[in-house]
């Protein structure tokens, strides 16, 4: 006899088979039907070209960070860890995803290039929270593999350029998925020891899976809070992590990242040097100038009875200048009271009338002289002058025979037939008297 | 106090001596005693500067805090 069971028992069945089966599975497929209500859980559909099955991503308890190091997108292909979870309300069963990680090609370069906006964008890439380096650290920090070509190199550019500098090695592995934890309590190390001027984070190159601790968000935020300046000098020239963009100073390879951060000591001897040469020759400039300034001052400073010497001078000089404006002064009155004195004899009265009567009578002499003279030379030229109008006189002509024949209305003279009309009236002068005449016809 | 000023401080110092020393507006007791502290400057400097040993070692971290111990590997210097 079979068991008759109900819908809950046989779902119970059913959950304590699956669930037990199905604890812990890898599935890869690619997501479709995404949907992120309020709650912050991620729901979607895992499928392959012939199969599908819905999925949940819960949001971990207490955080509103998602869980994955990418944000979840339609039609890609990821491998999620999950294990399997029957609803028996509703008799369903659906994933419950643990954990996510991108597949295929691109995935991971996608990967980068959301944290790489999302930190861009959340400013931790900003040029103003860069830090200075130091320009001759006394101790650097190195975050990196303590065996291998990096730290070697490290080691000798550092020395080569300057043997001084001391190094702390923070040694993490470089590598795998425990790298990015190791390289941030390495820095937190570092924090802690203190008495550290700048740190490198380096490493070598490699393929962007081997570079992916150096992706890291944690990694990201533990650098930008660094309070030691970061070098990041993550794999080779061509390579770009988000280390790089958030620390202090990108170096294209560890090498140049020693490079950068250590001076050569043979230039700043020579700088030295030259610095010692210049503040030299500046004080001696100086001494030099003050000499002559002293040198020049004493020349100027001059024995005080010169000065009296040259103000007797000028006093003898003034008194001779007032002597002489008196005299002078004195000469001007002299020919003053002379000049007055002239001036009032040749005011005499009795002087005065006799001259005037004088001068009277010989006015008077000379006004007739002069009025005959002019009475002669009028004379003479009124004969002259009749004598030349004679012989210009048109009269005379006239007494040769010749009239003037005029125009009756106006009075002009006509001297040719143009503008002459038969019948006009004219006039003729002769010698002796004139007539009107009518012009009978014109030639 | 001259020992635990930074190389940087100093050279940014003496530098800045050395400028004024040549812009020549200092008076003589200002350029007298600036001379004597760029002497003092140049003279931390290149005792900085004269200095070749270097200790390089390795932070570690042990169950009772950070350890600090001489790195084995750096072979290239001596």
């Amino acid at each position: 006899m079979e068991d008759i069971l109900t819908v809950s028992q046989l779902n119970h069945h059913i959950k304590f088979l699956l669930e037990e089966t199905f604890d812990h599975v890898l599935v890869e497929g690619e997501i479709s039907n995404l949907r992120r209500p309020q709650s912050g859980h991620v729901y979607f559909t895992l499928k392959d070209d012939q199969s599908q099955i819905r999925a949940v991503y819960f949001r971990p308890f207490g955080s509103s960070e998602k869980r994955a190091r990418f944000a979840l997108e339609e039609g890609m292909k990821i491998l999620c860890r999950a294990r399997l979870n029957i609803y028996l309300p509703r008799g369903e069963y659906q994933l419950i995803v643990e954990s996510v990680e991108p597949l295929g090609t691109g995935a991971l370069q996608k990967a980068f290039e959301q944290l790489k906006a999302k930190l861009l964008a959340e400013g931790l890439f900003d040029e103003r929270h860069k830090k200075p380096l130091p320009f001759l650290p006394e101790k650097i920090g190195v975050v990196t593999s303590s065996t291998g070509a990096v730290i070697r190199d490290i080691l000798n550019i550092t020395y080569r350029r300057f043997p001084a500098v001391d190094i702390m090695i923070a040694p993490v592995r470089v590598q795998g998925n425990e790298a990015a934890a190791e390289i941030i309590q390495a820095l937190r190390n570092i924090h802690a020891y203190g008495k550290i001027d700048v740190i490198i984070i380096a490493r070598g190159g490699g393929s962007l899976e081997d570079l992916a601790p150096f992706n890291d968000e944690a990694l990201a935020r533990e650098i930008f809070r660094s309070s030691i300046p970061v070098i990041s000098a993550v794999g080779h020239e061509t390579d770009f992590t988000i280390c790089d963009f958030v620390a202090d100073l990108r170096a294209p390879t560890p090498s140049a990242a020693a490079e950068l951060i250590v001076p050569e000591r043979l230039e700043l001897l020579t700088k030295m040097k030259q610095l010692k040469q210049r503040l030299t020759t500046g004080i001696d400039r100086h001494l030099d100038d003050c000499g002559e300034q002293l040198y020049d001052l004493q020349s100027r400073l001059k024995d005080p009875r010169r000065f009296i010497v040259n103000w007797k001078i000028t006093v003898d000089e003034l008194k001779e200048r007032m002597v002489l404006a008196w005299k002078s002064k004195k000469q001007n009155r002299h020919h003053h009271l002379k000049q007055i004195e002239l001036r009032l004899a040749h005011q005499n009265p009795v002087l005065t009338t006799r001259d005037r009567k004088n001068l009277i009578q010989n006015r008077q002499k000379d006004l007739h002289n002069h009025f005959m003279a002019r009475l002669t030379a009028t004379k003479e030229r009124l004969l002259k002058n009749a004598a030349v109008l004679e012989s210009i006189s048109p009269l005379a002509v006239l007494q040769r025979g010749y009239s003037i024949t005029r125009h009756l209305d106006n009075g002009e003279i006509i001297r040719q037939t143009d503008g002459l009309n038969e019948g006009d009236h004219v006039n003729v002068l002769l010698a002796k008297g004139n007539f009107n005449a009518r012009i009978s016809k014109v030639f | 106090m001259m020992a635990k000023d930074k190389f940087e401080d100093a050279l940014e110092k003496l530098e800045d001596i050395v400028r004024k020393m040549e812009a020549g507006d200092l008076s003589l007791d200002e350029a007298l005693k600036s001379f004597e502290e760029g002497i003092k400057l140049i003279r931390f400097c290149s005792s900085k500067l004269e200095e070749t040993e270097r200790r390089v070692e390795m932070l570690l971290e042990k169950e009772n805090g950070l350890q600090v111990k001489r790195f084995q590997g750096d072979h290239d210097e001596s």
